[in-house]
């Protein structure tokens, strides 16, 4: 078994892999922030942050820091060369109008419809949306990076009992299971990670899970 | 027209009750010492208008935990315990909007739309009561317009005009909410006493700005 942090690691790694050369890429706040750790260096991704920054570079060292140059979770962020600021109209104009290529957010439950809840638990914890639900609804692939279950729970779902966030907008599911993308039919497991048999991922599944019949071990 | 005015006079453009428009996302770009002044004098029943409430010791988040807000339209609280604490005790009202219905929302307010028609939030709580407009078959929310009367905004440099522009990630809502609100009043980094900006470097024209306060240094 992984600890926490290697399993976030490992889903992070393998959502890297989605990225095709070129993309203009959202990251969420959290494990999908991760993700830009992996992206191979021969691939060109850019990436946008809805707080007004594109071609998001890593972190500066600590005496470079710009208190006015942050990712959107208020991290000291760096612009790469070619980068650009921009205001929130023109940020959400991106994102609204399908210029994002792909954008990766975490996830409370996901149903096999591809619904999403991920900004709400009524009653105990309410941060609100921020920017998910434009990504949700504009970005042109929508990929869940999570754990597969919380704590035992499972967050894949036939349907969603939290508020959600957007109605049919997964495309892809990355967790420390597998890979799972968002079909007419529902789920259908087209990698696995060989640590877990076919059968511990169904029980920690809520809706059914269908096989590809070209499942293959998780690739990274 | 000279519209450099001091911190004392420019809180007290804020009265008890206004909606109060605050650039800024999670503390940056905001204007911090209208922010504490306002805190200090404690003007009280205040709706908000901001992108989010930031953090309890950073932006607006200080004042919702100097309690000034009766009212707060946000995309996001989950940064500020304080603003969750007094949603869930029913101190304070939160309405969460999208953050691009948001800014779309105040853009309509300021630049004279009956709102704006968006596929955000479709088939959720964000829904609920709005008018669906179908559009060439496609399902749109109708998103109205907000105004405020006053907007708050941060600016790295200012001219005597009031003329903007900015440095990093600061433009977020600074850009479209003076528009939006019948006072507005710009804080600057440098504030240009000589000469005026360059205008190809002018990104919010100084016709949306009333009254601009020397932000000084950091």
């Amino acid at each position: 078994m992984m600890d926490k942090q290697a399993m976030q690691e490992f889903i992070a790694r393998r959502v890297a892999l989605e990225f095709k050369q070129g993309d203009l890429v959202n990251l969420g706040i959290g494990l999908p922030t991760l993700v830009a750790n992996f992206v191979p260096a021969e691939k060109e991704v850019i990436f946008q942050s809805e707080n007004g920054c594109i071609r998001l570079g890593p972190a500066p060292e600590p005496q470079n820091v710009d208190p006015c140059i942050t990712n959107a979770g208020a991290v000291p962020a760096s612009l790469l060369p070619g980068g650009a600021f921009i205001d929130s109209a023109m940020s959400f104009g991106i994102i609204r109008g399908g210029h994002v290529d792909v954008t990766v957010l975490g996830a409370l439950q996901v149903a096999e419809n591809g619904d999403i809840a991920n900004y709400m638990i009524p009653g105990k914890m309410v941060p609100g949306m921020g920017g998910a639900m434009d990504l949700l609804s504009g970005a042109k692939k929508v990929i869940v990076a999570m754990e597969h279950t919380a704590k035992g729970a499972p967050k894949l779902m036939k349907s969603c009992d939290l508020p959600l966030t957007a109605i049919k907008a997964v495309d892809l599911i990355v967790t420390e299971m597998g890979v799972i993308e968002v079909t007419e039919v529902g789920f259908l497991l087209v990698e696995r990670n060989p640590e877990y048999s076919i059968d511990e991922i169904r029980q920690n599944t809520g809706a059914e899970l269908h096989i590809s019949p070209n499942l293959i071990d998780m690739a990274l | 027209m000279n519209k450099i005015i001091s911190l004392e006079e420019a809180v007290a453009k804020v009265k008890e009750g206004d909606t109060v428009m605050v650039g800024g996302f999670l503390g940056v770009g905001t204007p911090e010492k209208l922010i504490d002044a306002l805190v200090a004098k404690g003007t009280r029943d205040l709706t908000l208008i901001c992108n989010d409430t930031a953090f309890i010791n950073c932006g607006v988040g200080k004042m919702v935990v100097a309690k000034l807000f009766k009212k707060i339209i946000a995309s996001h609280i989950g940064t500020n315990k304080e603003t969750g604490r007094q949603m869930l005790e029913g101190e304070t009202e939160v309405e969460l909007v999208p953050q691009g219905t948001l800014i779309e929302r105040i853009r309509a307010g300021g630049f004279g739309l009956g709102g704006v028609l968006t596929r955000t939030g479709l088939g959720t709580e964000v829904a609920k009561g709005k008018q669906i407009v179908q559009v060439d078959g496609q399902d749109y929310l109708l998103e109205k317009p907000l105004h405020a009367d006053v907007a708050l905004l941060f600016a790295q440099k200012v001219d005597r005009e009031g003329n903007m522009s900015f440095h990093g990630a600061t433009r977020n809502f600074n850009v479209y909410m003076g528009s939006a609100a019948t006072t507005s009043i710009v804080e600057a980094r440098e504030v240009i006493r000589e000469g005026f900006m360059d205008p190809d470097q002018v990104v919010v024209p100084g016709i949306f700005v009333k009254y601009i306060v020397d932000g000084g240094a950091l």
